[in-house]
């Protein structure tokens, strides 16, 4: 099928006619003639690259009631995503080539979006004994990105190994930086708010003071370190220094440290209940400007599915997590855009080239030109809309953006020219 | 708040006067013949236990029957709660009953709150979690008022596990509500790290606080938090933080000494100032039964909450 | 207070609700002494008698009756306070209130004659309140009731023994008695509905 898009604004640019055939953007102009091509109207449309989520949860295997890879990757979809990082924290593990395959075969099956599962670092992600990341570097499913996320790999000499041996695949480790012994049964930030609140204090410095060790260590082994969902001030700081030293080191994210702050936990509301926790006003201020000066690469949603009832609980025994796929762009918008510290082409840097690039995807990532992947997303800033947990398209609800008006909408993604979703809907 | 006592917060001075002075009155029908009043026959309190209290449980027992309520006692253990009923399909069950007024303890913080969110009738905090109790706190400061009189201006230390302690917090937010100032002490591995934002002042200095205290309010020590080290030893902190003999000669003539149970003794408060005449510890019991009924009186004897409204009409 | 008696700073006795005024301070005086006298009377005399008014303004006037009392006999007479609001049968159709103060002189009630002192009688409600709260405190010979003003429209079964005056007015009239203890000045006011 041959698609025209008439009037996109690339990049936030001119108005532009794209022409896709063959899974391919063949022709960018003005006026391009329709021939056989089914035409699309984009007017008023922002045209992006097709998003690049690095830190996915799809659940499946395993806990296929929150999410499974159809259903998710359909989220992603919707959100104007093309690719996504399903994390390895399934059950069992994605810890063996095995495993890894299947979260690829199921996603080029279900075919929402490209899914390239992430390995687990260490075997059951329980610390204590690489996992067979040869392997699964070797698999169809061609793993590039490995981590242990939802737990630290906090042994440091466990994290030196890892980071030394992926250098041999080119691969990343991708490291949940959470200090375990300063963060036992953490809730929440800990600050004014905990205090007052009484729950268990989740302190920056848990956070901080692995990016720390990570960071030496990466420079020390002379490999690639990706720090996942930074959420502090400080961890920007140390982030900042470690690139200035020219060391391979590159940082995540989410939509939800760029917006939402520890106050929220006053509800008691475990909708607000995330690892790493919602931080301060001053933190969510530094995540911006670091994501707007590229200290930050990308945003990553950190999509965390979970069932009513894990979250329909007290605080404390609540499941840590919030879905964001079909948020992120609304998000991102709203934080980084509409407040003028990025524009367009700068968030369809951090949105899809650079973690394209981290994850090593060639496909993706790549922006509208002619000979590129049709990898697009048509997107309407334009217009506003009241976050309805009801209506997401993943299979849970857990959004912390419920009842907020967010700007813009995803009008429609292309994966290799083909679409999987159109007119705001799934195709 | 409209409906619910969750936080000593939700209470205006106002709010909280109204409540004392309820309690006053209150006081004399402990000693009536006929220990019962019938202002709440025909409503429905639910004791809501998810952790062991006796006492408190009993408290606010005794103080819905003296109201003439219909008194559910609900605890988790040999309930379907133990069996893994949430506490959302509790609240429900209870809804079904018709509650029009649960009393819920628990050990995680906020758990009030959620319950609020689920029931229509009156939530009361009994603690939660490491959160507040506010009803301690209101007996507390009425047996403070019933010994000192008004507490404006009065100085009140509270010594020992802030972090993890409801009765702390519920106490500060209450006693400067009600113009006191008050002082924590406690090492400082047992302050919440923003300790500074609260209404307080704070010290690690026992000794220098004890000549200017009107009340010392001493907290019980867990020993798990030994292991935790917050602390090197139990005889460390008993030296350093606990009210002995001679901490108790330092104190004011008219100071008070308080504990809100159960105390180690021996740890941080030694037997002879448990028992000394400054001891308030027997009445703060007594007093609970009082302050409780007018908590109950005042959220479930009208057609609508007496506290934590701003109502214009006095009657 | 009783129910048809409004607290002072509700509206202003001076304030635009049209009110006209049906006892002075003269008259108030002259008919708590003319029950005074009733009262000891009725009770040959008084012996046992204990005057318990019901809070706010049936204290102050339980306070006077004691003294005129007092003046007449040479003798104290035991007074007090008996708060009904835990009693009402109207709690749940409005938000809880402050409790007024229950305060039995050393003597108690059992097997005394309880004068119980109301302001304003109208329903007869408060009084069965008293009656019931009085039941929980003790067990009285007799209960007998004095009231400023008698307005009519009883509810109940209950009738005063000792009435400073009767005063025909339509339920949607407001009757407030005004005591110099409390209100700064001694008066019956007779207000038309709104």
């Amino acid at each position: 099928m041959t698609y025209l898009i008439k009037g996109a604004r690339i990049l936030g640019g001119e108005a532009r006619d794209i022409r896709m055939e063959d899974g391919v953007i063949t022709e960018i102009g003005t006026g391009l003639a329709p021939k056989d091509a089914e035409t699309i109207d984009a007017d008023g449309l922002i045209a992006l690259p097709g998003l690049v989520d690095l830190h996915t949860h799809l659940r499946e295997p395993g806990r296929e009631d929150a999410e499974t890879v159809e259903s998710g990757t359909r989220a992603a979809a919707a959100g104007g995503f093309t690719a996504v990082h399903a994390m390895a924290n399934t059950e069992p593990v994605a810890d063996t080539a095995g495993v890894v395959e299947q979260v690829w075969r199921l996603g080029r099956e279900a075919g929402h979006c490209d899914v390239h599962p992430v390995g687990a670092v260490t075997r059951g992600i329980e610390g204590r004994q690489l996992a067979e990341l040869g392997a699964m570097a070797d698999s169809a499913a061609h793993v590039r990105v490995f981590s242990d996320d939802g737990h630290c790999v906090d042994d440091a000499v466990l994290m030196r190994r890892a980071l030394e041996y992926v250098k041999a695949f080119d691969g990343v480790v991708a490291q949940h930086a959470q200090e375990p012994r300063l963060t036992e049964h953490a809730q929440m930030n800990e600050g004014e708010v905990s205090g007052r609140l009484g729950l268990a204090g989740w302190p920056a410095v848990a956070e901080e003071a692995i990016i720390s060790r990570d960071c030496l260590l990466a420079a020390h082994v002379g490999s690639r370190l990706h720090v996942c969902h930074v959420s502090t001030a400080g961890s920007v700081e140390i982030i900042r220094w470690a690139k200035s030293k020219g060391w391979q080191v590159t940082a995540e994210v989410t939509p939800h440290h760029l917006f939402l702050t520890d106050e929220l936990a006053e509800t008691y509301d475990p909708i607000y209940k995330v690892n790493p926790p919602l931080r301060t006003k001053a933190d969510v201020e530094a995540l911006r400007e670091a994501l707007a000066d590229g200290t930050i690469d990308c945003v990553a949603t950190d999509h965390a599915p979970h069932p009513v009832e894990a979250k329909e609980t007290e605080w404390s025994p609540a499941a840590m997590g919030m879905i964001g796929l079909e948020t992120a762009l609304s998000v991102a918008q709203a934080a980084m855009v509409d407040t003028g510290l990025l524009d367009w082409a700068g968030l369809a840097d951090r949105m899809s080239v650079r973690p394209a690039r981290i994850g090593r995807l060639a496909g993706q990532g790549h922006l509208p030109v002619p000979g590129a992947p049709a990898n697009l997303t048509l997107y309407d800033p334009g217009v506003r809309r009241v976050v309805d947990p009801a209506a997401s398209v993943s299979k849970s609800r857990n959004t912390p953006f419920a009842g907020l008006e967010l700007p813009g909408r995803v009008h429609a993604t292309f994966l290799r020219g083909r679409p999987t979703v159109l007119e705001g809907k799934t195709v | 708040m409209k409906q619910h006592l969750i936080s000593a917060a939700d209470l205006t001075k106002d709010d909280a006067l109204l409540i004392l002075d309820t309690a006053e009155e209150l006081a004399s029908v402990a000693d009536r013949p006929i220990k019962k009043l019938p202002t709440l026959r025909g409503r429905t309190v639910v004791n809501l236990f998810f952790e062991d209290s006796t006492r408190t449980r009993i408290s606010f027992e005794a103080a819905a029957k003296r109201l003439s309520a219909d008194v559910i006692n609900f605890s988790a253990k040999g309930s379907s709660v133990s069996k893994g009923e949430s506490l959302k399909d509790t609240a429900l069950t209870l809804e079904a009953m018709g509650a029009d007024g649960v009393v819920i303890r628990h050990s995680a913080s906020g758990a009030p709150h959620r319950l609020a969110t689920w029931v229509r009738g009156s939530v009361v905090n009994a603690g939660d979690g490491t959160h507040e109790h506010p009803t301690q706190a209101l007996l507390d400061a009425y047996t403070m008022r019933r010994r000192l009189g008004d507490l404006e201006g009065r100085r009140i230390t509270i010594v020992g596990d802030i972090l993890h302690s409801r009765v702390a917090r519920s106490n500060v937010l209450l006693l400067n509500t009600l113009g006191a100032e008050v002082t924590l002490v406690a090492p400082p591995t047992l302050f919440p790290v923003a300790v500074g934002t609260w209404p307080c002042e704070i010290a690690y200095d026992f000794d220098a606080v004890l000549p200017k205290s009107d009340v010392v309010m001493m907290l019980r020590v867990q020993q798990e938090r030994m292991n935790a080290a917050y602390f090197p030893t139990v005889r460390e902190y008993s030296r350093r933080y606990g009210l002995d003999a001679r901490r108790m000669d330092a104190l004011p003539d008219h100071a008070l000494v308080m504990h809100p149970g159960p105390m180690n003794r021996g740890v941080e408060i030694a037997a002879e100032v448990a028992d000394s005449t400054r001891s308030t510890i027997v009445e703060q019991v007594a007093n609970g039964v009082t302050v409780r009924m007018a908590v109950l009186y005042l959220l479930l004897g009208g057609s609508e909450p007496a506290i934590g409204n701003s109502r214009t009409e006095g009657e | 207070m009783s129910a048809a008696s409004v607290p002072p700073h509700r509206s202003s006795p001076n304030g635009d609700m049209s009110h006209k005024s049906v006892l002075e301070a003269p008259d108030i005086r002259r008919a708590l002494t003319r029950i005074a006298h009733e009262i000891l009377e009725r009770t040959k005399g008084g012996e046992d008698i204990v005057l318990l008014g019901i809070p706010t303004r049936g204290v102050t006037l339980a306070e006077r009756l004691a003294r005129r009392i007092e003046e007449v006999e040479g003798r104290p007479v035991p007074q007090g306070s008996l708060d009904v609001t835990m009693y009402r049968d109207d709690l749940r159709l409005r938000p809880a209130r402050a409790l007024g103060r229950t305060e039995l002189p050393p003597e108690g009630v059992d097997d005394r004659v309880v004068v119980l002192i109301d302001d304003v009688l109208y329903s007869g409600r408060t009084v069965r309140a008293a009656l019931d709260a009085l039941n929980d405190l003790g067990r009285p010979r007799a209960v007998q009731l004095a009231t400023l003003v008698d307005r009519g429209h009883r509810e109940l079964p209950i009738r005063a023994d000792y009435v400073g005056k009767n005063l025909p007015t339509s339920a949607k009239e407001t009757v407030r008695v005004l005591v110099e203890e409390v209100d700064g000045r001694d008066a019956v006011l007779l207000e038309a509905g709104k």
